[in-house]
C-alpha cells in the first residue's frame, strides 16, 4: 500500500508540475503580457519598465521557475483590478465554492446511490424507469435554466429561500440543488450499472449459496464492488462541478472563484486568472490522488500493483 | 429421506421462447449418501442444482409436485427460511473457483460470514472453525491465510477456501456443480480425494454433477442420467454399470474403455447434436440420435422400472444394439 500511495503521489507531483507550466504558459495567449499589465491607457515607455520589472526579457525557462518559486512562497502576484495580493484575494473565494462543490457532490450521491442501488436490483421496475426519466431530465436540462427555474418557484413564488448570496443554510439550497443535480445523472446511471453486474457475478451467486442475508450481499458485497469505478467518478464529476460552479455563482451571487474568474477575464485581470486556474487544476490533482487512495484502500489487487 | 424432488420442472422466458431446461426430473438422496448427476453439456444439471436452493435467475419459473428438505416443504418456503437453509443444512459448490469468491473481503471475512449468517456465536469461535476448516481441507498456515485475499491464492486454493466455506455451517446435503473441471488435472484428483474424504468423515450426503464417468464409478452411491432436460435413467451405481438399460446410456459407457480409470474424461461424444429445449419436444428427446428409434418413439416416454430402485426413459430397453457391446440383460 505504502509502495502505491508513494508512486501515485509522486506521479501526482509530475502532473502538479506540468500543470503549472501550462498555467504559466496562459501569460502569454495575450499576446505581449507587458503591454496587458500595463494597460490600455499606457505608453510603450510603461511597458517597457513593466518587461524589465517583471523579468519578460529572460529565457522562459527562467522566467517559469522564478514563477514557481514565488508560487511555492505563496505569492501568486497581484490582482491588477483588486490592486492587492491575489493570495489574499482567491483563498476565501476558493473556500467558498469548494464548500458548495462538496456538498452538491454530497447531495448527489445521497440521491443518486440509493436510486442506482435499487435501480440495479431491480432493473425494468417502477423505481428504474423512474430513476432513468430523473437522468434523461437531468443531462438535458441546463444548469443556468433549472437553476433560474428554481429560483422563480422557490424564491419569487413560495418566498422560503433566498435567491443569492450566502449567509445562512438557507442560502446554500439551491445551489447546492442545481449543481448537484447536475452531477447525479451519471454517478446514478454508474451505480445501477455497477450493481447489475456486480450482482450477476459467481461471488454473489457464492455469498447467496452461502445464506448471507440479501442486505450483507446488496451493500457489503455488491455495492462494495460496484463502488469502485463510481469513485473516480465521482472526483471527475467534482471536476465537473468546479466548472459548472461559474455559471452557478454567478446566477446566485455567490462570493466564489468560479464568478471570481469570470469577472476576472472580463476584466482582463491576467494574475487573478492565472492564479484561480493554478488552483483549480491543483485541486483536480489532489481530488484524483484522492480517489486512487480511496481505491486502493477498498481494492487489495490495486495495492498489489 | 434427506432430499426428495418429484416431477421438478424449470423454465426460463429468452428471446427465443421459453426455454424448458428441466423437464419433470425427480431423484431424492439419503443421509450420506452420494448421488451422481452426469449428462451431456447443456441438459439441465446446474439448473436442477440452482433450482434446489432457489438461485435461479429471477425470470425464471419453477415448480414440482414435490420437493422436501429432512422432511421440510421447500416449496412453500419462505425466502427468509430457504435462506437458513442455504449455506447451513445445504451448501453448493460452483465450478469456477476463480470467480467464486469475493475480490475484496478477506478468505477470514468471507468464511466468518458464512458462520455469522447462520450461527448467533460470535466472530472468534467463526474464525476459529475457519481456522479447523482450512486446516481440514488442506492448507497449510491456515491462521496466517484468513487474511489474505483471493487474488493472492491459486485456483486450487481457492477451490479449497470454497469447499471450506461449504462446510462451515456442519452441512447434511452437499452440491458440488463439476467442481474440478476449471482446474489442473492433478489437482482435480487430490481435490475429489479431498472432498469423497470429507463426505465419508463427516457423513454428508452429496449430490455431485459430474462429466467424469471415471469418478462416477468411483464415487456414486446412485446415479442419475440427464439428456435434454430430462432424467432418462436413474438407477444404483453398481447396477447402472453393470445393466445400463437406456440407448444414451449404453452409448456413453460403450464409449468408455474402462470405467474405473483414475484420470478424468470428458463425457465421450456420441454421434449427433442435443435437441433445442426452447421448443418442447412431443416424443423421446433421444429419438434423433438414437439407433432403435422408430414411429413409437413420437409418443410422449415415462420413466418406467426396468429393474430394483433401476427406471430408465425408453420402450426398447430390452432390446440389442446393431453395434451392440455385451449390455443386455
Ligand atoms: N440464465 C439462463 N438463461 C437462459 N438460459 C439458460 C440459463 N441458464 C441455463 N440456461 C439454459 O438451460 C439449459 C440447461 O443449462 P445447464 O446450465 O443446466 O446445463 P448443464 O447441464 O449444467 O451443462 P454444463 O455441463 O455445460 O454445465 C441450457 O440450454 C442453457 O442454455
Ligand atoms: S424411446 Fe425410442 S428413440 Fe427413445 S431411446 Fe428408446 S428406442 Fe430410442
Ligand atoms: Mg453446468
Amino acid at each position: 500500500m505504502l509502495n502505491y500511495a508513494l508512486r501515485r503521489i509522486f506521479m501526482a507531483c509530475l502532473l502538479a508540475l506540468f500543470v503549472s507550466f501550462l498555467t504559466y504558459a496562459l501569460i502569454f495567449t495575450a499576446g505581449d503580457p507587458a503591454a496587458a499589465i500595463a494597460g490600455s491607457a499606457s505608453t510603450a515607455a510603461d511597458a517597457e519598465n513593466i518587461r524589465q520589472i517583471y523579468g519578460f526579457d529572460d529565457p522562459l525557462i527562467v522566467q517559469y521557475l522564478r514563477w514557481v518559486g514565488n508560487v511555492l512562497q505563496g505569492d501568486l502576484g497581484n490582482s491588477l483590478y483588486f490592486r492587492q495580493p491575489v493570495s489574499e484575494i482567491i483563498l476565501s473565494r476558493f473556500a467558498v465554492t469548494a464548500q458548495v462543490g462538496i456538498f452538491a457532490l454530497i447531495f448527489a450521491m445521497l440521491i443518486a446511490v440509493p436510486l442506482g442501488v435499487a435501480a440495479g436490483r431491480w432493473p425494468n421496475s417502477l423505481i428504474d424507469r423512474g430513476a432513468l426519466f430523473i437522468a434523461v431530465v437531468g443531462q438535458a436540462v441546463p444548469s443556468f435554466w433549472f437553476a433560474l427555474l428554481l429560483i422563480i418557484v422557490f424564491s419569487i413564488t413560495f418566498p422560503i429561500l433566498p435567491s443569492s448570496g450566502l449567509g445562512t443554510w438557507r442560502h446554500y439550497v439551491l445551489p447546492v440543488l442545481v449543481l448537484g443535480y447536475f452531477s447525479m445523472p451519471a454517478i446514478m446511471r454508474l451505480t445501477r450499472s455497477g450493481m447489475i453486474s456486480a450482482l450477476e457475478t459467481d461471488y454473489i451467486r457464492t455469498a447467496r449459496a452461502m445464506g448471507l442475508s440479501e442486505r450483507r450481499v446488496l451493500f457489503d458485497y455488491a455495492l462494495r464492488n460496484a463502488a469502485l469505478p463510481l469513485i473516480s467518478l465521482s472526483s471527475a464529476q467534482f471536476g465537473f462541478m468546479l466548472a459548472g460552479s461559474v455559471v452557478v455563482e454567478s446566477v446566485f451571487a455567490i462570493p466564489g472563484a468560479g464568478r471570481l474568474a469570470w469577472e476576472s477575464i472580463g476584466r482582463a485581470d491576467l494574475p487573478t486568472v492565472q492564479a484561480l486556474v493554478l488552483c483549480f487544476s491543483l485541486f483536480y490533482v489532489l481530488l484524483t490522488l484522492l480517489a486512487d487512495m480511496l481505491n486502493a484502500a477498498l481494492d487489495p489487487r490495486m495495492r498489489m500493483k | 429421506m434427506l432430499l426428495n424432488v418429484q416431477n421438478l420442472n424449470v423454465m426460463i422466458p429468452t428471446q427465443g421462447g421459453p426455454l424448458h431446461a428441466v423437464q419433470d426430473v425427480s431423484f431424492s438422496v439419503s443421509k450420506g449418501e452420494t448421488l451422481c448427476i452426469v449428462g451431456e453439456s447443456g441438459c439441465g444439471k446446474s439448473v436442477t442444482a440452482l433450482s434446489l436452493l432457489g438461485l435461479l435467475p429471477k425470470s425464471a419459473k419453477r415448480s414440482a409436485s414435490r420437493m422436501t428438505f429432512d422432511g421440510q416443504d421447500m416449496i412453500t418456503m419462505s425466502d427468509k427460511q430457504i435462506r437458513a437453509l442455504r449455506g447451513n443444512r445445504l451448501s453448493m459448490i460452483f465450478q469456477e473457483p476463480m470467480t467464486a469468491l469475493n475480490p475484496l473481503h478477506t478468505l477470514g471475512r468471507q468464511l466468518t460470514d458464512v458462520y455469522m449468517a447462520h450461527r448467533r456465536g460470535n466472530r472468534e469461535a467463526a474464525r476459529q472453525r475457519a481456522v479447523y476448516l482450512l486446516e481440514r481441507v488442506g492448507i497449510a498456515k491456515a491462521a496466517e491465510r484468513l487474511g489474505q485475499y483471493p487474488h493472492e491464492l491459486s485456483g486450487g486454493l481457492r477451490q479449497r477456501v470454497v469447499i471450506a466455506m461449504a462446510l462451515m455451517c456442519e452441512p447434511e446435503l452437499i452440491v458440488a456443480d463439476e467442481p474440478t473441471t476449471a482446474l489442473d488435472v492433478t489437482i482435480q484428483a487430490e481435490l475429489l480425494r479431498l472432498l469423497a474424504e470429507l463426505q465419508k468423515s463427516m457423513g454428508l450426503g452429496m449430490i455431485m454433477i459430474t462429466h467424469d464417468l471415471g469418478l462416477v464409478s468411483r464415487i456414486a452411491d446412485r446415479v442419475v442420467v440427464m439428456y435434454a432436460g430430462q432424467v432418462i435413467e436413474n438407477a444404483l451405481a453398481k447396477e447402472l454399470f453393470e445393466n445400463p438399460k437406456h440407448p444414451y446410456t449404453r452409448a456413453l459407457l460403450g464409449s468408455v474403455p474402462d470405467p474405473s480409470h483414475p484420470r478424468m474424461q470428458p463425457l465421450p461424444s456420441i454421434p449427433g447434436t442435443v435437441p433445442s429445449l426452447v421448443q418442447k419436444m412431443e416424443g423421446c428427446h433421444f429419438r434423433d440420435r438414437c439407433a432403435f428409434a422408430s414411429e413409437e418413439c413420437r409418443v410422449p416416454i415415462p420413466l418406467v422400472g426396468v429393474g430394483a430402485e433401476h427406471v430408465a426413459r425408453c420402450i426398447k430397453t430390452g432390446a440389442q444394439a446393431p453395434n451392440a457391446r455385451s449390455t443386455a440383460p
